[in-house]
């Protein structure tokens, strides 16, 4: 039997970027909160030792434990899934800071665009730009609106970066001046402008000096030092919950932080939650913890997963289109080219989001009348710092063993620099997110299984896109441009994204959308969902900044609920399905 | 007590250069010593048994000009238990990264015992990946599905190298020319070897991706002996600050630092 604990406001599960950020807001309200975390404690001082690509680039230290909880996959509905049983195509975090602890640090914004895509896309293009299989909708929100929520995210993070050409809505200046120039990024920056093209130094959360946020957190200078994609950072230089956030939110005495507590449900009387049952990973013994408001603020996948198992909101079924949870799981679009040069440069400095970007072949930016495609992607050359275990690329051709494999990867180590792009990925009826019906977690409960695969809009984006990338490469003079083929259909072992976006989508309609433009579920109005799992599809951006601005506009909303009750938003239930 | 600080120090990367003629004798008695010990007791079977007629004794007078070599207690076997195996790794990974004018091969770099030690720990026992069944074959998009743990796959691949070699030359693996090596292990990696319950391309790209760990990996892992394969990468391994360099136009070859660095 679960025992029963005293009842608190609120609780969250997950302590990543989301549940960090609603926690500062709440506690810093006079809130309590408990924060209910899987995984273990992190702070700056764990990461002495993290310069270890084998720990932590090759077997994923800061990664889910899988023999726990893994997906199922498929591509198509109709197909067996079968367990994903080691990580592969996208990784997925754990432990206090999630995702936000070994991130890069790219923080961006989305544009006005992706919010109202289905709007201005039938506008600008008819209704039928896209076949009726693509369940594209707009997100119930503005770009306007969230905009201070943007500056609020960016603000607490101290972002570095410059103002982006082709994004003139903004004019608020970023928190840190850019990161440093390079030669190679500098070399990029020339061949796009002698092309005609806008690049600029793009956002980082690798902070370019000491900055102080306005909850009176201290992040450090970067040192450039290489190590931050799947690391945490030695420094405190890179902005994560770790070092904001969370100590924030502890600071103020009413955030109660419990590590190792998997959380297995949401108990629920009807159409109100009663707060959540999680289960000691450490000893097995199982926890009831009411609260008067429950916040989703895990990963994607398992603020997804949660909301199935416990049977709260309608399952989205694709052969009738009704329901909604599980339905527009998007991915991103990974476009690459890479170049290979002549002259060696300093391939193993670097940072996370150390890069150039250019937004010419994003959004809207360019016109798609005459192409099959909606949408794009940003364009970026990131100065990332090499790691030797998983750079050993060569031109095609080279053999992947023996003799001349040595020679020619280690000549390209540092003569090679991928261009890629965040590809944006519109949802399809077919893409979703479902309970398992044969495989099981550690605890007994269903695997979630993912259904998805690459729609005809993603090859056609990713073939225009990569070429892009491979005509930067060539005007910047590279010896060797090779763009890279997509597969026919979604493989989850190669390494491609970690950006899953959807299954708990936001909208402006509760029969095509599952939370209001405050992340409250619109069947449920104690129950908040937030995460990249509220985008009704994927941007040509890195999700993290939009998942920051969403997260400060639920706490916003948390706090009104507080006070009001009932519903943020008034619905705007259109006809056809009710 | 003594003893143990000495060791220590032996490991600590310059200091052992200085020291090199007072390291290769205090090892080599502690060698003798232990080693009088265990025959007194087992001589004739075992691992003094096994070692009569290898070098063992025959570098007596010999200083080692690779410092961290002799004294390195971690190249022993945690998980194999036939020495033969193990050495038939050891030919499949030098292959993979052969030793040429650049540098060493997997071999000296320590390779084969990299991956004997992962064998034994969480990675050849998948201790964080999913192994409940059923395990069914799915499309080539889904992931490989093996109920076989690494340390199985490891192996069933090498016995069947074995196998394969003696059935196409009549010899060893071992004892086979390179070329006659890279053959087996082509047809390994184009899966044309039949295995139990696991593909032979599986075991290949296992067998791959575990030799460019180990020769790449921190030396703390017992492969990238000396930081030979970073230096022949041009990889600085583990520097704490690139701040004031990564501006720099022209290419600086930084002697590479490893995590032992930052042991206080």
């Amino acid at each position: 039997m679960a025992k029963k604990l005293d009842k608190v406001e609120a609780v969250t599960v997950g302590v990543g970027w989301a549940g960090g950020i609603i926690a500062a807001e709440l506690a810093k309200a006079g809130v309590k909160v408990v924060g209910l975390e899987r995984g273990n404690d992190r702070s700056t001082e764990d990461f002495q030792m993290v310069h270890d690509e084998y720990r932590y680039a090759i077997r994923y230290e800061l990664m889910q434990d899988l023999s726990k909880e893994t997906i199922t996959f498929r591509n198509k509905p109709g197909e067996k899934a079968l367990p994903m049983r080691q990580f592969g195509a996208f990784l997925i975090g754990t432990g206090v800071g999630g995702a936000g602890a070994h991130w890069n640090g790219d923080t961006w914004f989305f544009s006005p665009y992706d919010f109202e895509i289905k709007t201005m896309t039938d506008k600008k293009y008819g209704k039928n730009k896209l076949p009726k299989e693509y369940t594209l909708q707009d997100w119930g929100i503005t770009y306007k609106e969230l905009a201070p929520y943007y500056h609020q995210f960016e603000r607490m993070a101290g972002t570095s970066g410059e103002l982006n050409p082709l994004r003139p809505e903004r004019t608020e200046k970023y928190p840190t001046p850019p990161m440093k120039d390079t030669p190679i990024l500098k070399s990029y920056m020339d061949a796009a402008n002698r092309l005609g093209l806008h690049p600029f130094r793009q956002p980082s959360a690798n902070i370019s000096e000491v900055y102080k946020n306005p909850d009176g957190e201290t992040l450090n200078q970067c040192q450039y030092c290489g190590f931050c994609e799947k690391f945490g950072c030695e420094y405190g230089a890179k902005s994560s919950p770790n070092v904001t956030v969370v100590p924030t939110a502890l600071k103020t005495g009413n955030f109660d932080l419990r590590t190792h507590a998997n959380v297995t449900g949401i108990i629920h009387d009807g159409n109100k939650a009663t707060g959540v049952r999680y289960v000691d990973t450490q000893t097995g013994e199982e926890f009831d913890q009411p609260a008067d408001i429950v916040v989703l603020t895990s990963y994607t996948l398992n603020n997804t997963r949660l909301l199935l198992q416990s049977e709260l909101g309608r399952p989205y079924d694709p052969k009738t289109g009704t329901g909604v949870i599980g339905k527009n799981y998007c991915y991103q679009i990974t476009a690459v080219a890479t170049g290979f040069f002549k002259d060696r440069f300093n391939a193993a400095m670097g940072a996370g989001a150390l890069g150039t970007t250019l937004d010419d072949y994003n959004n809207d930016n360019f016109d798609h009348s005459d192409l099959d495609f909606i949408h794009g992607g940003s364009i970026t050359m990131k100065q990332l710092g090499k790691r030797p275990i998983n750079e050993n690329g060569a031109p095609s051709g080279t053999p992947r063993w023996g003799k001349e494999f040595k020679k020619e990867s280690i000549k390209w180590f540092n003569r090679s620099i991928p261009v890629t792009s965040q590809g944006a990925s519109m949802p399809h009826k077919n893409n979703y997110l479902s309970l398992d019906p044969t495989y099981k977690d550690a605890y007994g409960n269903p695997l979630l299984r993912m259904t998805y695969d690459f729609t005809e809009q993603d090859h056609a984006l990713y073939d225009y896109i990569t070429a892009r990338c491979a005509d930067i490469l060539e005007e910047m003079g590279a010896e060797v441009v090779e763009p890279k083929e997509l597969t026919d259909h979604f493989d989850i072992v190669p390494a491609q994204n970690d950006h899953i976006t959807g299954g708990v989508i936001m909208g402006a309609d509760p029969e095509t959308s599952a939370l209001n433009n405050y992340l409250q579920m619109w069947d449920v109005d104690n129950v908040f969902v937030i995460g990249a799992s509220a985008f009704a599809h994927n941007g040509g951006y890195n999700p993290t900044g939009t998942v920051g601005a969403l997260a400060y506009r639920a706490a916003e909303g948390i706090l009104k609920y507080r006070k009001n009750k009932g519903q943020l938003v008034k619905r705007e239930t259109s006809n056809k399905l009710v | 007590m003594l003893e143990i600080i000495r060791v220590r120090k032996l490991w600590k990367g310059e200091q052992i250069v200085d020291e090199d003629s007072k390291k290769s004798n205090m090892s080599r008695r502690k060698f003798i010593r232990n080693s009088s010990y265990a025959a007194g007791g087992l001589i004739g079977g075992g691992i003094i048994g096994s070692l009569i007629g290898t070098n063992y004794f025959n570098d007596t007078e010999q200083p080692s000009t690779r410092s961290s070599k002799e004294s390195n207690f971690n190249r022993a076997l945690m998980f194999f238990t036939r020495q033969s195996d193990f050495q038939i790794l050891s030919a499949a990974t030098e292959r993979i990264y052969p030793k040429d004018d650049q540098g060493p091969g997997a071999i000296e770099l320590g390779v084969p015992y990299f991956i004997d030690h992962e064998l034994a720990g969480a990675y050849g026992h998948n201790e964080r990946e999913y192994m409940k069944g059923p395990f069914l074959e799915g499309t080539e998009y889904q992931g490989y599905q093996t109920p076989l743990k690494r340390h199985a796959v490891f192996m069933t691949g090498i016995r069947a190298l074995e196998s394969e070699s003696k059935s196409a030359y009549d010899a060893s693996f071992v004892d086979l020319e390179g070329e006659q090596q890279d053959k087996i292990l082509k047809k390994f990696e184009n899966d044309d070897v039949k295995l139990h319950k696991v593909s032979s391309a599986y075991f290949f790209e296992m067998l791959r991706s575990a030799t460019i760990s180990g020769t790449y990996a921190d030396p703390l892992y017992g492969g990238n002996a000396d930081m030979d394969a970073w230096k022949m990468k041009n990889f600085p391994g583990s520097q704490m600050t690139y701040l004031n360099k990564i501006g720099s136009e022209k290419f600086i070859d930084i002697k590479p630092k490893s995590l032992n660095d930052h042991i206080s």
